[in-house]
């Protein structure tokens, strides 16, 4: 794997199995007692938002910290950043500070690249969703949700989403989720679609590698997945459609369209979801919106990048003694916290 | 003033002659001319143009002086060959009355390096609203005939054809901006595929040329000429190719930078490749290219646009729009243009001198190497290879798309009327 996880286009096939695999190990820690591992403890992970998203950050943080790293939340919107403070002064007050990741949301289409590559700041970057450009870990976690669901959680371990048939559902044009998801399940071996007016399709889509459609139920019987993105209701003031009864209309999921897909398909949503408008409450709330689950598994997913940038190739959570720390290199878990062995300058303060 | 003997130059890239200039003329062109009494310049296997003249250099003074003054901006000028710029009108305050592009007018005339014509802003405040007082300010010391609110676009129809039509009184031309700014709202590269995975906010060709279609069949209507400003894509060259077909008054320029560069470049998100308009495809580069040849697009301007690191080195939705360009800009063209073999060194001659000096009204620029006239003069070392360090710049600002790039070809003499503004590449 690269250093910093930026794009969904980062990841090979199999970097993105191992992600896969590693987030179903962090899982299998979630429902032992002890929720904790000592993989990252000593490294700060900082979590640089400059756009509100209360949860995508608290799913940063509690993988952070069930990694037992130290996490700073360092809020921009609405401090000096958001306005004027560049990018660059903020990136330089964190390397002073001795971030070891830094998981950045940003309003701006290519602020995490620049991070990463303008020589202002050393550590690991971690997209958590740029502008209207990616979100490479929600892409992840959806292709989680998808194998554990489809193939199954113990018989997916080492497997792609191979001839899985993938649909996408919305505001394509402006959606991060989007992009990264057809980049990433494309990467697995999905057969993606993508479904919205063709005024929330990007100029350029045809270069993508997925098909598209304008028509949802004509795609829903041959979807093993119908992901819906959030769309927002004031895209219709910019004349992307007419009313938000006419979207929901054409291109909302309701039960009658629902009942369309074949009995194993699922349905996500990346949340929040607004209800009524792309996604009825009987779907919504039905047992096959995965939904909620996305949320759980959105903490294994973000814990396997985290552990995979930081900590190295060592398995995440072995079964036998744990391996000598490497000098430079958290060591790999091996067993919950409570068996850990503890050093004396562990930083406890934001656990 | 004394004299100076260029020996052996290429003149338009032609037959080696010897110039001599005596004072602010050029004496004589010929061969084994007499050196005496005549600081001699060995100019062997140079080729000597005339001046070199921008039709649009953003010399930021008033307002933002910490990117740019009259004074540096002639001196970037006088660096890459030019002895007239034309100065847009988006400064702070907008160059909308005959104070202040007499004030430019003056700044120029102090600074020696370069002839400074300003430009007027054709609205007020460049809002597009209410006209600028246009007559006032040709009728000023500045004398100005151009007109453009650079930066922005004329898209009130009306206005513009009543700037189109204003204007004709005294000779003057509108210099169009061509951006539809609804279809560009939050656009922030060109729109197409690479903005698509990028997630950039598109700038569609066709806000650029559904605005030249509009304005050439306006100019036509009104009988008025109309001039273009950095024209980007093929569709734009293939309306205003159809216009002049058509009889229609219409000229229009193209920047070194789209002559070389593609939006591929913006997959970095280095803010040093944005600008307006953006880049655009090979298929773009190439029709403009062409376009140049042919005679379709008129001439090269630079649209020198300085800007502080401070506005570049940030996240790209932040950074500022612009590239600096006057001392890149005949490498450039050496590069796109001579050493594809699609123009000759006469041929840039006329694409960035005379024709520039002829659409903006300059008299005294745009002129032959021949005895009798003034001697604006530039000597370009074109065998030279240099990889570009924007620290050697005289412009105040760096942002430059080039740095660390291989271009050809450089500016060792400029005079401006008899005078050495640079010697061997250096300043004088
Ligand atoms: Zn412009």
């Amino acid at each position: 794997m690269k250093r910093h996880l930026i794009s969904a286009a980062d990841l090979t096939r199999d970097d993105a199995v191992l992600i896969l695999d590693t987030a179903e190990e962090m899982a299998r820690v979630a429902d032992r007692p002890i929720k904790k591992l000592p993989t990252l403890r000593g490294l700060t992970v900082v979590n640089l938002f400059f756009e509100d998203s209360t949860r995508t950050r608290i799913s940063f943080e509690a993988a952070a910290k069930r990694l037992s790293a130290d996490v700073i939340n360092f809020s921009a919107k609405g401090s000096s950043v958001s306005k004027g403070e560049s990018l660059k002064d903020t990136a330089l007050t964190l390397e002073a500070m001795g971030a070891d990741a830094v998981v950045i949301r940003h309003h701006a289409s290519g602020a995490p690249y620049r991070l990463a590559t303008s020589g202002w700041i050393d550590s690991a970057v971690v997209n958590a969703g740029d502008g209207t450009h990616e979100h490479p870990t929600q892409a992840l976690l959806d292709a989680f949700t998808i194998r554990r669901r489809l193939v199954g959680r113990d018989a997916g371990l080492g497997k792609d989403l191979d001839g899985r048939r993938v649909t996408i559902v919305g505001d394509v044009l402006h959606s991060r989720v989007a992009r990264s998801n057809v980049q990433l399940l494309h990467t697995l071996g999905a057969e993606v679609t993508v479904v919205a007016p063709p005024t929330l399709v990007p100029i350029g889509v045809g270069s993508w590698p997925c098909e598209v459609s304008y028509n949802l139920d004509e795609v829903l019987p041959k979807s093993d997945a119908v992901m819906m993105l959030r769309v927002q209701r004031e895209r219709m003031n910019a004349a992307f459609f007419p009313t938000e009864r006419e979207y929901s209309r054409r291109y909302g999921l309701d039960g009658d369209r629902m009942a369309k897909m074949p009995g194993h398909a699922i349905v996500m949503h990346p949340g929040p979801m607004n209800r009524g408008m792309e996604i009825t409450a009987q779907v919504a709330d039905s047992d096959r919106c995965t939904a909620v689950e996305q949320v759980a598994n959105g903490v294994s997913t973000r814990m396997a990048v985290l552990y995979l940038l930081l900590g190295g190739s060592e398995p995440a959570v072995a079964t036998g003694n744990a391996p000598a720390p490497a000098a430079s290199r958290p060591s790999p878990a091996t067993t919950p916290e409570r068996g850990a062995e503890r050093r004396p300058f562990d930083a406890e303060e934001s656990k | 003033m004394s004299k100076i003997l260029i020996r052996g130059a290429k003149v338009l890239g032609g037959e080696a002659q010897d110039v001599l200039i005596d004072g602010e003329t050029i004496a004589e062109v010929g061969t084994g001319l007499s050196a005496e009494g005549a600081t001699v310049i060995e100019a062997e296997g140079k080729v000597l143009l005339p001046g070199l003249v921008d039709l649009h250099t953003h010399l930021r003074e008033p307002g933002r002086e910490d990117s740019e003054t009259v004074l540096t901006g002639t001196r970037a000028a006088a660096s890459g060959g030019f002895t007239a710029v034309f100065a847009m009108a988006n400064t702070f305050p907008v160059a909308d009355t005959a104070g202040v592009v007499e004030q430019v007018w003056r700044l120029g005339k102090e600074s020696g390096y370069c002839d400074v014509q300003p430009i007027g802003a054709v609205t007020v405040g460049l809002e597009g609203k209410q006209l600028s007082e246009l007559g006032a300010m040709h009728d000023s010391a500045a004398r100005v005939t151009v007109f453009s609110d650079d930066g922005k676009c004329v898209d009130d129809a009306v206005i513009m054809r009543r700037a189109l039509e204003y204007v004709k009184a005294f000779g003057g031309v509108v210099a169009q901006h061509a951006q539809e700014p609804r279809l560009t709202e939050g656009a922030q590269m060109n729109e197409g595929v690479v903005s698509g995975e990028l997630g950039l906010g598109g700038w569609p060709a066709v806000a650029e040329e559904s605005i030249i279609a509009r304005d050439v069949l306006l100019a036509e209507h009104v009988g008025s000429r109309v001039h273009i400003c950095h024209l980007s894509t093929a569709g734009s060259v293939e309306i205003v190719r159809w216009a002049k077909s058509r009889g229609i008054d219409v000229t229009a320029e193209v920047t070194p930078h789209h002559l070389l560069l593609t939006e591929e470049l913006v997959r970095s998100y280095n803010a040093v490749y944005k600008v307006n308009p953006p880049l655009r495809t090979e298929a773009d580069v190439l029709a403009l290219r062409e376009a140049l040849a042919d005679g379709t697009i008129d001439i090269v301007a630079t649209d020198h646009a300085p800007h502080p690191h401070e506005d570049k080195d940030c996240e790209w939705a932040a950074a500022a729009m612009g590239m600096v360009g006057l001392e890149t800009a005949l490498s450039v063209v050496q590069q796109t243009m001579v050493e594809t073999g699609l123009l000759d060194w006469a041929g840039v001659a006329d694409r960035m001198s005379f024709a520039p000096a002829r659409i903006g009204g300059l008299e005294n620029h745009g002129r032959p190497v021949s005895a009798g006239e003034p001697a604006n003069l530039t000597l370009v070392e074109t065998s030279y290879r240099g990889v570009v360090d924007p620290a050697q710049f005289a412009s105040r600002s760096r942002n430059t798309p080039y740095e660390g790039r291989e271009l050809p070809g450089r500016v060792t003499h400029t005079f401006l009327r008899g005078r050495a503004t640079v010697v061997d590449g250096t300043l004088a």
